[in-house]
């Protein structure tokens, strides 16, 4: 049985533990050991400033994902089979559009000349084009709309298996429905909720292309922070630490998470 | 049901705003790439197949799609036998180390991909797989993995495995008896495996962006950069068959998944 999973378990030990590994020798050693590259990462202010506008990001992502999400999931799972079926196929239509595909078209509805502004000038709602794009808003707009589905299909499954008697029952004690779904329907959605936030959150830590092609060069997130240091400033010491407190800050999050559910719930949507 | 209450109303609206916001984009895309103007435009001044033409007759591109589709039918060839053997290992075998092995097949979706991109980049320098097919194909193969390990190992728990006892306490070997009896029974998620490895090596960027150059630079990469110097509506054009492409093959998947 260890024969059969030999190849499989060689490629992932030669193309992802033995690079992370070399990244994180490479991050303390120098000629010599070093604490330096993390020295920097913590003290000097371009680090510091990434990985605070980082964590900014990745949680008014994950928190404008769950308020859109939770809507749809919601709906979705109050529904009779073939519409939700229909909503949960539109959730999923764009998850199977390449990245790049779908970062083209937020740069064709968002730019100064593109769809949207060209709209709100035809409707005179605007007179001047309004900078919707190359800044953070844009790489916000289309870094939500590649996350959603991550947060939407979690929450679906969870509602899925909260009993509708529960919801009767509640009503039948003379609960108005409001009450009702934050006494009993929201707290029972709660892992949901957690699994599809950490999903969101940990993935969005990690995104590269899209602030890179709609932030403008202005929005610096840590992965950029990697990449430059290694494209453009051959700073592959300072690269690597970057690369470590990113994986430990992931690491670190799946750990805290799996303590109060299962992390195959969380990795099982993606 | 408590039908027109304000409550439902406004549940009913804001899930068709997000449901726009989520395929807008998707479906923007195609008529930019039938429209004749330079810049992007909408509605389109006019229909026409020039960004498509500019496609098929540019070297470049054409070369980056036969770097894509080579790397992509590869990575299905490799990652697929590799990821079943793992799968049913897994399923079968009571070794405690097993679970931990089912967890380090599973890493490369837990670690972020800009890091796995980046450590990929220092080992390859170090043994000359840059700008390499061979190193393209490995990476993706990796990546690839996780996919066909999850859709086999669900296949393999619908599956009895009395069945191929049975085989082999008739005088089947063990190989024989996995090809005859348990493969064609998981044969869907297997393909349904593949096909999503396949898409995985079609769309992946970032560790292409590291690792790859000179000739054998995949689509994607070249998107990229194309993406960063200047919106051309070329772009427009591939993204509407990269689409295509990936939805049929979801298409064919799901098909699969669920035509057992």
């Amino acid at each position: 049985m260890l024969a059969l999973v030999s190849p499989a378990l060689l490629v992932i030990l030669l193309l992802i533990v033995l690079p992370v590994g070399w990244l994180a020798w490479q991050s303390i050693y120098h000629d010599g050991f070093t604490l330096e590259n993390y020295r920097r990462v913590f003290t000097e202010d371009i680090y510091w400033r990434s990985f605070a506008l980082t964590f900014e990001i990745s949680l008014a992502v994950t928190l404008i994902a769950l308020l859109l999400g939770y809507p749809v999931a919601y709906l979705a799972n109050s529904l009779p089979k073939g519409w939700s079926i229909l909503i949960l196929a539109l959730v999923v239509l764009p998850f199977w559009t390449s990245v790049l595909v779908r970062a083209y078209a937020w740069l064709a509805l968002l730019q100064r000349s593109g769809v949207i502004n060209q709209f709100l000038r035809y409707l005179d709602v605007i007179s001047e084009p309004l900078a919707l794009v190359h800044n953070t808003f844009g790489t916000v707009v289309a870094t939500v709309h590649i996350l959603l589905p991550f947060m939407v299909l979690p929450l679906y499954a969870t509602m899925q298996k909260i009993p509708g008697d529960l919801m009767q029952a509640g009503a039948s004690l003379g609960a108005s429905p409001s009450l009702t779904f934050v006494r009993v329907f929201l707290p029972l959605s709660l892992p949901g909720v957690l699994a599809g936030c950490t999903m969101v959150f940990v993935l969005c830590l990690g995104f590269y292309i899209t602030p890179e092609l709609l932030g403008g060069g202005r929005t610096v997130m840590v992965s950029m922070l990697v990449s430059r240091n290694v494209e453009l400033y051959n700073q592959f010491g300072a690269a690597s630490a970057v690369a470590v407190v990113l994986l430990a800050s992931v690491l670190a999050i799946f750990f805290v998470v799996s303590r109060f559910i299962s992390l195959d719930r969380v990795l099982g949507q993606k | 049901m408590m039908r027109a209450s304000p409550a439902r109303i406004a549940l009913y609206v804001i899930s068709a705003l997000v449901l726009i916001y989520l395929i807008l984009p998707v479906l923007i895309i195609a008529p930019i790439s039938f429209s004749s103007a330079r810049f992007l435009t909408f509605p389109p001044p006019s229909f026409s197949l020039r960004w498509y033409q500019q496609y098929f007759a540019n070297p470049a591109w054409m070369q980056a799609t036969r770097v894509t589709l080579t790397v992509a039918f590869l990575t299905v060839l490799i990652a697929t036998p590799f990821g079943v053997a793992a799968a049913y290992a897994i399923s079968q075998s009571k070794l405690r180390i097993m679970r931990v092995i089912h967890m380090a097949l599973l890493l490369p979706l837990v670690v972020p991909i800009i890091i796995t991109a980046v450590g990929i980049f220092f080992v390859y320098a170090k043994v000359g797989l840059v700008a390499t097919m061979p190193g393209l194909v490995l990476a993706n193969v990796m990546l690839g993995l996780p996919y066909v390990v999850i859709s086999v190992l669900a296949g393999l728990q619908s599956f009895d495995p009395a069945q191929e006892m049975v085989a082999r306490s008739l005088g089947m070997n063990r190989l024989r008896s996995f090809f005859a009896v348990t493969l064609p029974q998981i044969k869907s998620s297997v393909v349904a495996g593949g096909i999503f490895a396949f898409i995985s090596a079609m769309d992946e960027t970032i560790v292409a962006l590291f690792i790859s150059g000179g000739q054998y630079q995949p689509l994607t990469k070249r998107m990229f950069t194309a993406l960063r110097d200047e919106i051309d509506p070329t772009i427009a054009a591939i993204s509407t068959l990269m689409t295509v492409a990936s939805f049929m093959l979801v298409l064919l998947a799901s098909a699969r998944q669920k035509g057992r």
